[in-house]
């Protein structure tokens, strides 16, 4: 078993601009904050993001990195309206392919299981069909038991990823990834549709240490569907990482506050080091 | 905020309220009746996932399980089911829930920036698509929901900036462009109710219309009228939303919104 421990920085200096990049977790919650804050220290823009969409796709679109957003929505959570992401909208400076979360969720299984689409009846009637004009429907081959019908439903297309960034609790060196908390979200998903993964955890520990105390399926991603793994404590601040820790609602309604370009400036000019200890003495500030 | 209920008995807090100020309200506010009102519409659902959005959609689902419809299941707002005494009862993280909406066993009460005379919804962005004069969250789960189990909505401001002739982008699909798009999009397709701050409208009408199916006591038809922004179907003889029995005022009031999150959703 190989060891694919690398730092944040070394992950993404194998992201290139005009990469379809997918990023894991949800709205505000386990998102793999570290390595998008190692991204925005890169000059790789140009991006099509793909995200159940969260301060990544704020802070993304902010620094003017995502040429394109695959998404069903940006929030963050407690704060219903992602700041960034409405700026970026309102100004008109993001192509996007809005879709339901569900068509979002079939997308990743088509790409992860090899299929250029899957059928989903979601999307139907609604206004998602009118701002993706790309979208097909498919007729099925079988008439329907009860009405005789032959339904039509949407040919979600499969999400193929370059690359997918996703943050956990535990890992082992070779990157087998454990969720912990009580929603697994889709990283496994991301990491089947990507070409490359790379899983950020808040401790690697040794293999046999992941079955200790949690139970075998609570080891969400598998070392085959991952090229590197980092050591990330605190990865996913702000957004929460249970049980490790909860969302730092506070920072969270700073960086929602405060303009852009400061907060860049103060939290994100230096290195991950840098960003800790600048969020500390903020925290210090506020008591 | 005016309505302590216990403090102001019978007052009548709606200058508007015209006519209909004499109605007793008995020391029930407003959220109170909104409550019912969104309790109601999980009555007669069974053994099915209620997910309410916002305060006072959850209070009414959490009283409708207390009360008349105790098979209902309810999660803890992230990836557990909970009994009504928080111990969880199952788990449910979003990839299961997905496919329980698509199994259809639920009925999701949803928020709606807009919502038109058929029911389209929307909570994506107000403007031209393209370049949104406001931005807001997105579709999320509306075209999956109502596609595939009943969707009922909550307005807590019920006004003609929110009840529009047309949705500027159709998340929740609604009655005629479910129609449409055929039986793929009407197969499941269901919209049991709209409650708002005034009243609880319906569908039940000839062309799958909004209909003001209940007023709020306080609230006059006329109130609500200058409220919509497209024709409203007022049958003649609109009832009022029922009161609350004494043991469902002690239930919100005691047990379920100790705190009057309720009153902070809605005043009066």
């Amino acid at each position: 078993m190989g060891d694919k421990t690398m730092t944040a920085d070394e992950a993404v200096s194998r992201l290139e601009s005009g990469m379809t990049l997918g990023i894991g977790g949800w709205g505000s919650r386990r998102k793999p904050m570290a390595l998008v804050r190692a991204l925005l220290r890169t000059p790789v823009t140009d991006l099509t993001v793909v995200s159940y969409g969260g301060p990544d796709v704020g802070m993304l679109a902010a620094a003017g990195r995502i040429r394109k957003l695959v998404a069903p929505f940006a929030t963050l959570d407690s704060i219903p309206l992602e700041p960034h992401y409405r700026a970026a909208r309102e100004s008109g400076s993001l192509e996007l392919m809005e879709i339901d979360e569900a068509m979002f969720m079939w997308g990743l299984r088509a790409a992860a299981n090899r299929l250029p689409f899957l059928p989903v009846r979601a999307g139907i009637g609604s206004d998602v069909m009118r701002v993706n004009p790309g979208l097909r429907t498919v007729t099925s081959p079988y008439e329907d038991e009860s009405t005789g019908v032959h339904e039509t439903f949407v040919a979600m297309p499969a999400l193929r990823l370059d690359a997918a960034l996703v943050h956990v609790n535990r890992a082992d060196r070779a990157g087998n990834g454990q969720y912990l908390g009580p929603d697994p979200y889709f990283d496994d998903l991301f990491c089947e549709a990507a070409r490359t993964a790379y899983v950020s955890c808040e401790r690697i520990v040794d293999t046999a240490e992941l079955t200790k105390v949690a139970p075998p399926q609570t080891l969400l991603i598998k070392r085959l569907n991952v090229s590197g793994v980092v050591e990330a404590p605190g990865g996913a601040h702000f957004t929460s990482c249970a049980p490790d820790h909860d969302r730092d609602e506070a920072f969270q309604r700073l960086y929602a506050s405060m303009p852009w370009s400061e907060f860049a400036e103060r939290f994100l000019a230096g290195d991950e080091q840098a960003y800790r200890t600048a969020v500390e003495a903020w925290h210090e500030e506020q008591t | 905020m005016s309505a302590v209920p216990s403090t102001s008995p019978g007052a009548a807090p709606d200058a508007s309220s015209g006519a209909t100020a004499s109605v007793s309200r008995n020391g029930v506010s407003r959220a109170e009746y909104c409550v019912i009102a969104c309790a109601e519409a999980w009555r007669g659902d069974g053994e099915i996932l209620a997910s309410p959005m916002g305060p006072i959609p959850s209070i009414g689902a959490r009283l409708a399980r207390r009360t008349f419809s105790p098979e209902l299941l309810l999660t803890d707002g992230e990836a557990l089911l909970v009994g009504p005494d928080g111990a969880p009862e199952g788990w449910l993280p979003y990839r299961q829930h997905l496919a329980l909406v698509a199994g259809g066993r639920r009925h999701v009460m949803m928020g709606a920036s807009q919502i038109d005379r058929f029911g389209n919804q929307n909570i994506s962005c107000v403007g031209d698509w393209e370049r949104p004069t406001r931005q807001l969250l997105g579709v999320r789960g509306g075209p999956v929901n109502t596609l595939n189990n009943p969707v009922s909505y909550w307005v807590p401001r019920h006004s003609a900036r929110v009840f529009v002739a047309k949705v500027d982008m159709i998340g929740g699909v609604g009655y005629d462009s479910a129609a449409a798009a055929g039986p793929t999009a009407t197969r499941f397709h269901r919209i049991p109710r709209v409650v708002s701050n005034l009243g609880v409208f319906d569908f039940a009408t000839a062309d799958r219309s909004m209909r003001l199916a209940s007023l709020h006591p306080g609230v006059t038809v006329e109130e609500v009228v200058a409220a919509t922004g497209f024709e409203l179907s007022v049958p003649d003889g609109v009832p009022y939303t029922r009161e609350p029995s004494p043991a469902e005022l002690r239930t919100i009031r005691e047990d379920l919104d100790p705190e009057g999150l309720r009153d902070r959703e809605v005043k009066g």
